[in-house]
């Protein structure tokens, strides 16, 4: 069968036409109907705006006081602010560690592995598992805080009290283990939602047929399911990294703290915009992890696309 | 026969674990609503109701939850619709510069949700008369969820199979009923989920419609929810615990009532 | 092809109604007829934050205000636009909106705030923008200097002071007791804090000290920590316009977060690095586990308030004792100063961009009424109120209130109103975080003055 996938293949040397796309006759001045709606709104709504605060990161605009009533240009010093400052440095640093051990590691392999075990099961079971990660992930981020404060709290938490360790503390002695954990927990139901999505599109004859053929379950999983659903992994692997780069809610639980040790790039960019009103500072670390995002989704792609 | 048991029993110590992770931290949320005086510790609950008649005392709580599901829904429908049809032409026809385009969309994607983009968000909801607009925060939510929905949908549509649209063009459909009747079916787990992920989106998103919504009517929870604070920024943690659960409760009922009826499943009977 | 058409309709009306050209909304302030319409907004609602300022909004200043303007033959109608949220959220809404020329007619902030909104345009002086009727308002008289300092930027009234407050050292009567200190207590000198505190320890208190350190706890730390300890030692964080670097004072201020969390057992330093620690500061001197706290006096009216606090102390008035926080030696305060303290306050004012500054100068002078402010404050709601006449009469039922009013007011000092302080306030925070996490003093002080030469723009705007 034909390769049923395209792990949207960037940029250059792709080929020219796969498959035998258009089944539907719709042609290109129909397509590019179809496409309008959502690129009016994204043109006006998310363009605009967008390049908009990259511009913003060439001034030393600032929310209140001198600067908010006569922003200047100052070219590239944000930039400079920036780099030379070790405080972004660390939140870098944090950021990777964060990104690789909740998003990565935690949220794909975990929201893969219940998809996985729910695969072909109906029931209650699969509601209440499916229902209890998806409800961790509904949860506004306010309450959330509060749920984690008491799982963790020092005195009194519930965690201590369960595992009887008096002093266990680990927002404090852990804080990055405990936000990676926190982060699993609250994400992984996106995963597993399009995990679940993508193996109900594997189809089901080719699965029998496998089993059939005597295949075991990591056998299928590598030569039937992996393949087919390569593209989802992509995707999912390039969204939620990009989303927990831009993750604000270790901030409700460590405030950053202690000493910094959590005040990952979203945190530090909601400390200098919003607390210290320093928009203009703000917008150019915003578009340093714009550039990061950028070089991560290229990797990802010449990852999955090396081994085609 | 051993394996098989031996695999039974991984499979529910491995399900007991994951219940156990999933469950734990909630239980603060099953316990404090129902306590007089909550703290952060998850006691055993005395069953006062009295959180509960504060709730539905106040003002604005339960009509704030009628608002956050016209905002998710509202923004639901035009992501999944937008998204759908954009995902659907640039899976079929390739458009020049397609897949750049959609990388840097999604890249632009992730500044707009940030700290550093209120501003040009507020001022452009100013230009375009939209404060005060529901419809206004449903646009620009909508704009900045639709590069990732497109992207998501768009590998959905991938790895359908393209002879049902062949067939049907066959007999003379249009290329929308085609959409409507072949391939909305065929990825219907896909659009689930993109329904799904926006309206988790929209319900908990506080900074947007706050600063894009002065009147209190037209709030949603996620702002109302900000207010159980004293002035000195200290948790009401009575109303707060309380009105958490009311806040999830819509949002747990939606998912289960989509997962039943639309997807999350094998929809068998296709043989390819 | 009917189904195509009409959908590929929609799809088109939608798109263009997303451009903005079928959008709805409503710009707020017009007029219908001959009525004034006129709106207050302010950081307050029901059943949520401030929520009895907001129904006192509602309930009384609104159809009270509409009643005598009516009576002087004038159409006013009043609409109250509540929030509820963060100060810093609030703040950055509050400035958005007076950015675009919106916003309410009559708007409260923070006195802190005053410096930089004035210096963006975001508001203008009262005579400007209301005329003379502003400077001649007769409430002026009533209201003390420094409290009217509060709302002047170089020398310009911006707004009117809607109320002040006082910080002072809270102390738990039954723990001293125990401990055998005085139940009026009131040291004279920082080592007699640390001495009450050594006491405290070894009569079994698990936390004899609590005063904010760290950056978790935000401004909480600077206006209940060290600013007021950098006062204690006669420095202030800005004086003629020149920052204050690692001074002598700063040193002080520092050792003696040292000598409480640096492993002498006075204080609990884990609880400084905590996302809720000021929260469980609260519940915890509460629970009888603290033995000295410096706080405000909206600890006493909304914290242990045994009628609506969030740590509800349903024996506050006999249990816990307040004292004035001493400078580190008598006389070695601010200003010569044998005690200290710091203030803030909020501001009521008129937006720039209102239709109807006359009225709604009028509505604001309202709202500072003796009779609005003895209205507001009535039933278990008292605070500070910015007028002397309208204090002295409303409390005298409430002790601490008294006290601050009539004790720490005349020795209180405030944090300098412009757009910076933020930044600077929150280096300072830092500089407490390390000295709690081991760092020595005099290097934190170093390490802070490095930081706010980037903040206030070099070496030149410090004081050395």
């Amino acid at each position: 069968m034909a390769q049923a996938i395209s792990p949207p293949e960037a940029l250059e040397d792709a080929p020219a036409r796969r498959y035998s796309s258009d089944a539907a006759g719709l042609g290109r001045l129909r397509a590019g109907a179809f496409v309008a709606p959502a690129l009016a709104l994204i043109a006006v709504f998310l363009v605009f705006p967008a390049l908009w605060v990259l511009y913003l990161g060439l001034t030393n605009y600032r929310l209140t006081g001198v600067a908010a009533a006569e922003p200047q240009l100052v070219g590239l010093d944000n930039f400079v602010k920036a780099v030379s400052d070790p405080a972004f440095w660390n939140s870098t640093w944090l950021t990777v560690q964060f990104v690789l051990g909740s998003a990565v590691i935690g949220q794909v392999v975990l929201g893969f592995t219940i998809a996985w075990l729910m695969r072909d099961r109906t029931g209650p079971l699969k509601r209440t598992v499916e229902g209890l990660v998806i409800l961790a992930w509904i949860l506004p981020s306010a309450v959330v805080s509060f749920l984690w404060v008491a799982l963790l709290d020092r005195d009194g938490g519930t965690l201590q009290a369960l595992l009887h360790v008096p002093g266990l503390a680990p927002l404090l002695d852990h804080p990055m283990l405990s936000i990676v954990i926190f982060n699993t927990w609250r994400g992984a139901a996106f995963s597993m939602m399009l995990y679940g999505a993508a193996l109900g599109n594997v189809p089901p004859s080719h699965l029998e047929s496998a089993r059939l053929a005597g295949a075991s379950g990591w056998q299928q999983l590598r030569d039937v399911v992996f393949p087919h659903i390569r593209g989802h992994i992509l995707t999912n692997l390039l969204l939620i990294s990009l989303w927990t780069f831009n993750d604000f809610t270790p901030f409700m639980l460590t405030a950053g703290g202690p000493d910094g040790q959590t005040e990952v790039l979203a945190v530090h960019v909601y400390k200098v915009a919003l607390q210290g009103s320093e928009l203009g500072y703000g917008a150019a670390v915003s578009t340093v992890i714009l550039l990061i995002n950028l070089v991560v989704a290229v990797f990802y792609l010449r990852l999955l696309r090396s081994k085609k | 026969m051993t394996r098989f048991v031996l695999g039974r029993i991984g499979f529910y110590t491995l399900i007991a674990v994951l219940l156990a992770f999933f469950t734990i931290p909630l239980l603060w949320l099953a316990a404090a609503p129902f306590t007089s005086d909550p703290t952060y510790e998850v006691r055993v609950p005395d069953f006062t109701l009295d959180n509960f008649r504060a709730i539905l005392e106040h003002p604005y709580a339960l009509p704030s939850l009628l608002n956050s599901l016209m905002l998710a829904v509202g923004t639901a429908l035009l992501v999944v619709v937008f998204a759908a049809l954009a995902a659907y032409a640039l899976s079929r026809v390739r458009l020049p510069g397609r897949d750049a385009l959609l990388y840097a969309l999604l890249l632009l994607s992730s500044i707009i949700t940030g700290t550093a983009a209120m501003v040009p968000l507020f001022q452009l909801a100013v230009e375009l008369n939209l404060i005060d607009s529901q419809f206004g925060v449903i646009l620009i939510l909508t704009g900045g969820l639709l590069p990732a929905a497109i992207f998501m949908l768009k590998d959905f549509m991938d790895s359908t199979p393209k002879s049902y649209e062949e067939s049907a063009r066959v007999f003379g459909a249009s290329p929308l009923q085609i959409v409507r009747h072949v391939v909305v079916p065929l990825v219907r787990p896909g659009l689930a989920t993109i329904a799904v992920w926006a309206v988790a989106n929209v319900w908990g998103n506080f900074l947007m419609p706050y600063l894009l919504l002065s009147d209190v009517e037209k709030q949603p929870a996620a702002v109302i929810m900000y207010t159980l604070y004293t002035e000195g920024g200290q948790a009401n943690l009575t109303l707060l615990s309380t009105f958490g659960l009311l806040y999830s409760v819509p949002v747990v009922l939606m998912y289960l009532f989509v997962s039943k009826k639309y997807g999350f499943r094998f929809h068998g009977g296709i043989k390819r | 092809m009917g189904l195509r058409n009409r959908s590929v309709g929609a799809v088109a009306v939608l798109a263009v109604s997303a451009l903005g050209l079928a959008a709805c909304g409503q710009s707020s302030g017009g007029d219908s007829g001959g009525t004034i319409e006129l709106t207050i907004a302010q950081n307050a609602i029901a059943g949520g934050k401030n929520a009895a300022a907001a129904d006192f909004l509602a309930n009384w200043v609104v159809p009270k205000f509409e009643a005598a303007e009516k009576a002087k033959g004038k159409e006013v109608k009043v609409k109250f636009v509540p929030s509820g949220v963060d100060d810093e959220q609030y703040k950055t809404k509050l400035s958005l909106d007076l950015k675009s020329g919106k916003g309410a007619d009559v708007i409260d902030l923070d006195g802190i705030w005053a410096g930089e909104f004035a210096e963006a345009g975001y508001i203008k002086p009262l005579s400007d923008v209301v005329g003379a009727g502003a400077e001649s308002w007769d409430g002026w008289q009533q209201i003390p200097e420094s409290v009217q300092g509060l709302a002047t930027f170089n020398g310009k009234k911006y707004a009117l002071p809607v109320g002040t407050d006082g910080r002072v050292l809270y102390f738990n009567k039954t723990l001293f007791q125990k401990a055998g200190l005085p139940a009026d207590w009131q040291p004279k000198s920082w080592q007699e804090i640390l001495d009450a505190g050594a006491k405290l320890k070894s009569a079994g208190v698990p936390v004899p000290i609590q005063i904010n350190a760290g950056t978790a706890m935000g401004e909480a730390t600077s206006m209940q920590g060290v600013l007021p300890l950098l006062a204690g030692a006669g420095g202030e964080v800005q004086k003629d316009g020149k920052w204050t670097g690692a001074s002598q004072p700063l040193k002080d201020a520092l050792g003696l977060y040292q000598k409480i969390y640096g492993g002498s057992g006075l204080g609990d330093p884990k609880l400084q690095q905590e996302a809720k620690g000021r929260d469980k500061s609260f519940q915890q001197f509460a629970g009888g586990k603290i033995g000295i706290l410096m706080e405000g006096d909206y600890f006493w009216r909304g914290v242990v308030n045994p009628k609506d606090g969030v740590a509800k102390m349903a024996d506050r008035d006999q249990t816990v004792g307040y004292a004035l926080i001493p400078a580190m030696e008598p006389g070695k305060g601010l200003r010569g100063q044998d005690f200290v303290s710091m203030s803030g306050g909020a501001l009521r004012t008129v937006n720039p961009n209102s239709k109807h500054p006359k009225e709604a100068f009028d509505l604001l002078a309202f709202t500072l009424s003796p009779d609005a402010l003895k209205e507001e404050t009535k039933d278990g709601n008292v605070r500070i109120t910015p007028r002397t006449d309208v204090n002295k009469e409303i409390l005298a039922g409430e002790p601490l209130l008294t006290f601050i009013s009539e004790k720490v007011l005349p020795l209180t000092a405030y944090r300098p109103p412009v757009a910076v302080y933020p930044q600077v306030s929150a280096a300072l925070q830092e500089a407490t975080a390390a000295v709690v996490g081991g760092t020595a003093p005099d290097q934190a002080a170093a390490d802070y003055q490095k930081k706010l030469e980037g903040i206030v723009g070099g070496a030149g705007n410090i004081a050395s």
